[in-house]
């Protein structure tokens, strides 16, 4: 494995029954970087990351994320991966019985076992300011949230262990455009502060410019196409030129020139 | 991979105290250090990152707060953990807030109050349901265009057929149960043969139907609870409405007509495999041959006995029935809700169905029906 690289798939395959979501799929994740991935509805984006975070067993292929391999029977090293990510979820997966103060405190009980309730309730407001929530969202239920704030506290759990790898499924989808470019923001500076590398799957063109530093397109059940936008600008699969060419494309991309 | 978490003192030029961080203030790292800083006392001049290693968020945090308890200065942050004290300042809150408890007593007195208002509302809001489902019922009888087959079809299978064994089984049990105890009791005064009255009159008039709405509370009320609890919170039952469809309609009718058609034959089949089950052990073990037994069962049991089961049954399907798809209907928030109002269907079924049993017990017999 590449050192530079933080994950690495080399010939993925997915199917489900008779229907073939991935074949012969590669991509690499550079360390320190925010890899947009970008494809037409069903073309695998979130089975993708569902792969490599290892909640879908792939039917061949090889997964290396973090110098471990998540596939093999070895076992051992996987749980030490698990506190090096933070996930966030379509819809911000929150457990519904706890609040989010204790939704955020979860992954440090279950690794540091010994830090003081008063720690964990610190670095939980912490978190919870970090992702732009008001501190008083942490005695809420996630039943008590809007959808972007359930986001958002989605978000301070995938913080919650300071994870070197941020997978991030659609971060944007359903926050209003102030809230959207804030979640922008905010990425770009954890990347900065923390040294962050992101998996970011998302649709948002404004998202893609604004702060991704290369971007995967998936399509035809691989990765076609990998590299800054400014390349694929240049790309004239069909796809792709209607993607960042149509008239979304355009306005997102004069908006950032 | 990452140095231990430490402090040290030092002085400063200017005579101050200088507390310096050693080792990784990362999550990994940190161990006890918090409660050590926590419990430090005695002027801190200085809080210096020289010696320190990476810093992460909990890290910053923790040198800020030690630093703004002790009114100290951070000198010598590297450019990373500079940027990260900047943005952990901005976090500075006091503490987490709290919701608001009451105290024990008022708590106590608090809770049996909600219990009564919710235990009446509840009667309410289910009186109101059935109301719901009666209406939604004659509506699609005068307009069969809105009857839903299919799915009442589909129900059947999932109430009826499927359950057709382990209701078999149970009855099979019980029948074996009453004439075994039956027979013990009886032969004191030796009146075996009466085992035969006793298999006959409970199976038919009581335990048939009653075991199988138990068994289908179990069975299906809990499984509709859950559905449309389920669906509840995935906002397909919001769907339902704005398209214009009604869930009572959609969801309620055929579950319960289902129910209530089944009940009678489930409960009457449950009762003839009790009475097999009893006839076997009375062959077996009284030597009671299969041609007395039966001619004798005849002769003492009487037909209304059959016809009380008949009656009781599509009763107490719709009780189960309704009681699941109102529970479920019930559910707001989270998922543990859609557990609790699982459980509170069964619950409330097999209540109101023993209620009501106790009820035709007696007006049966008041009617001269014993």
């Amino acid at each position: 494995m590449n050192s530079g690289n933080v994950i690495e798939v080399r010939g993925l395959r997915n199917a489900f029954g008779e229907q073939v979501v991935h074949e012969n799929l590669n991509i690499d994740v550079r360390r320190g970087e925010i890899l947009g991935v970008v494809g037409g509805s069903g073309t695998g984006k979130s089975v993708l990351m569902r792969s490599i975070i290892g909640l879908q067993q792939p039917s061949a292929g090889e997964i290396c994320v973090l110098g471990e391999n998540l596939l093999d029977d070895d076992k051992s090293g996987d749980d030490e991966i698990r506190r090096r990510w933070g996930v966030l979820f379509q819809g911000g997966a929150l457990f519904s019985t706890l609040t989010v103060a204790e939704n955020v405190q979860v992954p440090l009980r279950e690794f540091y076992p010994n830090f003081s309730q008063q720690l964990l309730d610190e670095i939980a407001v912490s978190k919870i300011l970090l992702s732009g929530l008001p501190a008083d969202a942490a005695i809420k239920f996630p039943a008590e949230l809007s959808g972007g704030m359930r986001k958002r506290a989605g978000l301070a759990r995938a913080l919650a262990l300071d994870p070197e790898l941020l997978f991030l499924d659609e971060p944007t989808a359903g926050l209003d455009p102030i809230g959207a470019a804030k979640f922008d923001a905010l990425t770009r500076e954890l990347k900065e502060t923390l040294g962050l590398t992101v998996f970011l799957i998302t649709h948002d063109l404004d998202t893609l410019h604004a702060i991704c530093d290369r971007v995967a397109v998936l399509a035809d059940r691989q990765v076609i196409a990998v590299g800054k936008i400014e390349e694929l600008l240049k790309s004239d699969h069909p796809w792709i030129d209607e993607y960042f060419s149509g008239p979304r494309g355009r306005v997102a991309l004069q908006g950032h020139q | 991979m990452s140095v231990q978490a430490d402090f040290e003192f030092s002085e400063a030029p200017d005579g101050k105290a200088n507390l310096v961080l050693t080792g990784d203030l990362i999550v990994s790292a940190i161990g006890d250090l918090d409660e050590r800083l926590r419990s430090l006392d005695g002027p801190v001049g200085y809080v210096d990152l020289s010696q320190a290693g990476h810093v992460d968020t909990i890290g910053a945090w923790i040198v800020e707060r030690t630093a703004r308890e002790h009114d100290a200065t951070i000198v010598n942050a590297s450019r990373e953990a500079s940027l990260l004290l900047e943005r952990v300042k901005e976090q500075k809150t006091d503490d987490l807030p709290e919701r608001r408890e009451l105290i024990p007593i008022k708590r106590i007195l608090w809770e049996i109050g909600e219990a009564v208002v919710v235990a009446c509302s509840t009667m309410f809001a289910f009186l109101g349901f059935i109301g719901q489902v009666v209406t939604a019922f004659f509506r699609v009888l005068f307009n069969p265009g809105k009857i839903r087959l299919n799915a009442v079809v589909m129900r059947f299978e999932m109430v009826g057929i499927r359950a057709l064994g382990i209701i078999g089984l149970m009855s099979f049990l019980i029948g074996i149960v009453i004439a075994q105890q039956g027979a013990v009791q009886l032969r004191q005064f030796g009146a075996e043969v009466f085992t035969i009255n006793l298999i006959g009159r409970l199976t038919f008039r009581e335990l048939g139907v009653l075991m199988t709405a138990i068994m289908i509370a179990g069975r299906s009320g809990s499984a509709f609870a859950a559905q449309i609890g389920t669906m509840k919170i995935t906002e397909e039952i919001d769907a339902m409405r704005t398209i214009g469809v009604s869930p009572i309609e959609a969801l309620v009718l055929p579950r319960t007509l289902a129910t209530i058609l089944w009940m009678p034959l489930l409960g009457f089949y449950a009762s003839i495999v009790a009475v097999v089950g009893g006839g076997l052990l009375c062959w077996v073990a009284l030597e009671i041959p299969p041609a007395t037994f039966i001619q004798r069962l005849r002769e003492v049991t009487p037909i209304t006995d059959f016809y009380v089961g008949l009656i009781k049954a599509p009763i107490f399907g719709a009780i189960v029935a309704m009681a699941g798809c109102f529970q479920g209907l019930q559910v707001h928030n989270n998922a543990e809700e859609v557990g609790q109002r699982t459980t509170a269907a069964v619950v409330q079924a097999i209540f109101l169905v023993i209620v009501l049993d106790a009820f035709f017990a007696v007006f049966f017999s008041s009617i001269g029906w014993d």
